[in-house]
């Protein structure tokens, strides 16, 4: 199997981070993977975004043009990448910073208000784990198993109370119905 | 073994070298290679090495070329303007014939450019870029692993044929994560008996020098590096051939531009159509028999390219022209895609 993933929003959502965490949840579970970062002036104040690929195969271009899988954190990259999704995509829309529908039929579209939940549940900068973890449910591409392992790896050991915050927003996504 | 862990691929660069005994760093930060740069400063000052930020390129090429006449393992990294720059220090210690690894993660040109991926020095690399009769031994790895083991090798290659190596990167891969494992190896000390480390009053000094005022003395420095050379086109050509035993067509692509080829290759042959790949490693000495080779057996070849064609010229010289060779590139820091490559492939079959 092969998933293409986009992940995209503003610098300092934690666009790359998101990413990194998903590229590691694959390493464990066997697969080929690579972790690919926009960088330059665009982070700032632009969109920031960055390339997951999981593959049983090893991965040939690291560049995703055609997402499987786009997470969109804000309304340009929805507006940027509603287009490039293969057919059958699956996306996942911050719906409380994003306002509009998908307008292609032929995607399956998540509507989860990550930056609401996040707040709700006093966690306000993990809203990207909480799109993580309804992502990791729908699209069934990493499972949700062994999640401490894997966040051990992009979360500091010097601070461990980052594990369990981490934790409940993947776990907050993974349950939202929506 | 070494447990695999994600890793960008200016970092792995930066651990491989210092597993392979490499203590002693000098550089300037510029996008996209940078990383390297900051690695060595966290690392070197806690293993008893040295990283230094130097005033500028200039400075730091010849703070290597220092080191290296001293007989130590010495390293440099950039990123394409700030390896112009540094021609002018490479061309002295190709001219000493010392070691030395000089990463280059290429970024788009010419002038200041841009900040994106390109494989636009492609010339500079592997035809001399500074002045003289040289040539430096050029890697051009192609994944987060190959930036660590490459490193590793032109170690060896600098110390086995007293000769400046570049690892040829780009932007992508130096900033890429994947999976890599970075063993620890064994470092077998290298006799340097012509490093000027001291007499201790044993033995008549040693002279690292490039300057020979007498032409004929000049001459046959230049002649015996020239049968080194001919050591190392005959030895240490490194290559991949994927799809390649029944192909009637063949992409010539190294780096970054030969992992989206891979894609573009798979997706012809479910097509229909019989392409291979083959993936210079070694960037100079080129590949030149397996292409000569491959020119009898297809119909024609995809020189594919981040430049405005730079291998071009190699592989329509190693192919003797005998078969048309087009062209599948991007320039400026774009990236072609897949797709591009599959159209180029099906317009060579279409000839």
């Amino acid at each position: 199997m092969l998933t293409q993933i986009l992940i995209a929003g503003f610098g300092g959502q934690g666009v790359l981070f998101a990413g990194k965490f998903i590229a590691y949840k694959g390493l464990f579970e066997g697969k080929e993977v690579s972790w690919l970062p926009s960088y330059g002036p665009e982070m700032r104040g632009g969109t920031a975004n960055c390339s997951v690929i999981l593959s049983d195969d090893p991965v040939g271009s690291p560049i995703v043009s055609n997402p499987d899988v786009l997470m969109a954190m804000n309304l340009p990259s929805l507006d940027k990448y509603e287009d490039a999704c293969v057919p059958g995509a699956k996306l996942f829309i911050d719906s409380t910073l994003i306002e509009r529908k998908v307008v292609r039929g032929d995607v399956d579209a998540y509507y989860i208000p990550a930056t609401k939940l996040a707040n709700d549940a006093g966690i306000p900068t993990l809203a990207n784990m909480i799109m993580v973890g309804k992502m990791i449910r729908e699209s069934g591409c990493i499972t949700f198993d062994d999640m401490e392992e894997a966040l051990k790896k992009v979360v500091s050991a010097k601070r461990a109370n980052l594990l369990e915050v981490n934790l409940k927003a993947l776990k907050t996504g993974y349950d939202y119905e929506g | 073994m070494a447990e695999k862990v994600l890793m960008k691929g200016n970092e792995a660069i930066a651990e491989a070298a210092i597993k392979a005994g490499c203590r002693h760093y000098f550089g300037y930060p510029i996008t996209p290679q940078t990383e390297i740069a900051a690695y060595m400063a966290k690392r070197m000052p806690k293993i008893g090495g040295t990283f230094l930020q130097a005033e500028s390129e200039v400075a730091a090429i010849n703070m290597v070329y220092g080191v290296a006449g001293a007989g130590f393992r010495v390293m440099t990294s950039s990123s394409s303007p700030g390896v112009s720059l540094k021609q002018e220090g490479i061309s002295y210690i190709a001219g000493a014939d010392l070691p030395a690894l000089i990463v280059n993660v290429q970024r788009g040109g010419p002038g200041l450019g841009g900040i994106q991926p390109s494989q636009s020095d492609y010339f500079q690399a592997t035809k001399g870029g500074g002045h003289g009769d040289y040539h430096l031994i050029v890697l051009a790895p192609a994944s987060v692993q190959e930036m660590a083991d490459l490193t590793g090798k032109a170690f060896d290659l600098a110390d086995k044929y007293r000769c400046p190596t570049m690892l040829l990167a780009d932007g992508t891969l130096g900033q890429m994560m994947e999976p890599v494992e970075i063993p620890d190896v064994e470092v077998t000390p290298v006799e340097k008996p012509w490093a000027v480390n001291g007499t201790k009053g044993k033995r008549a000094h040693n002279i690292v020098n490039s300057l020979y005022l007498k032409p004929d003395q000049l001459e046959k420095t230049n002649f015996e590096r020239f049968e080194k050379y001919k050591q190392i086109e005959e030895n240490e050509v490194m290559y991949e051939s994927f799809m390649m035993e029944d192909a009637e067509y063949c992409v010539v692509a190294f780096g970054i531009a030969a992992r989206i080829s891979k894609n573009a290759v798979v997706a012809a042959r479910k097509n229909g159509i019989k392409v291979g790949l083959i993936r210079p490693i070694t960037l100079w000495p080129f590949p030149t028999e397996v292409i000569a080779k491959a020119a009898e057996q297809v119909k024609g070849f995809v020189s594919v390219e981040l430049s405005m064609g730079q291998m071009i010229e190699d592989v329509r010289l190693a192919s003797g022209c005998k078969k048309p060779v087009l062209l599948c590139n991007r320039a400026g820091g774009m990236i072609m895609s897949p797709e591009e490559v599959l159209a180029k492939i099906d317009e060579l079959a279409a000839l």
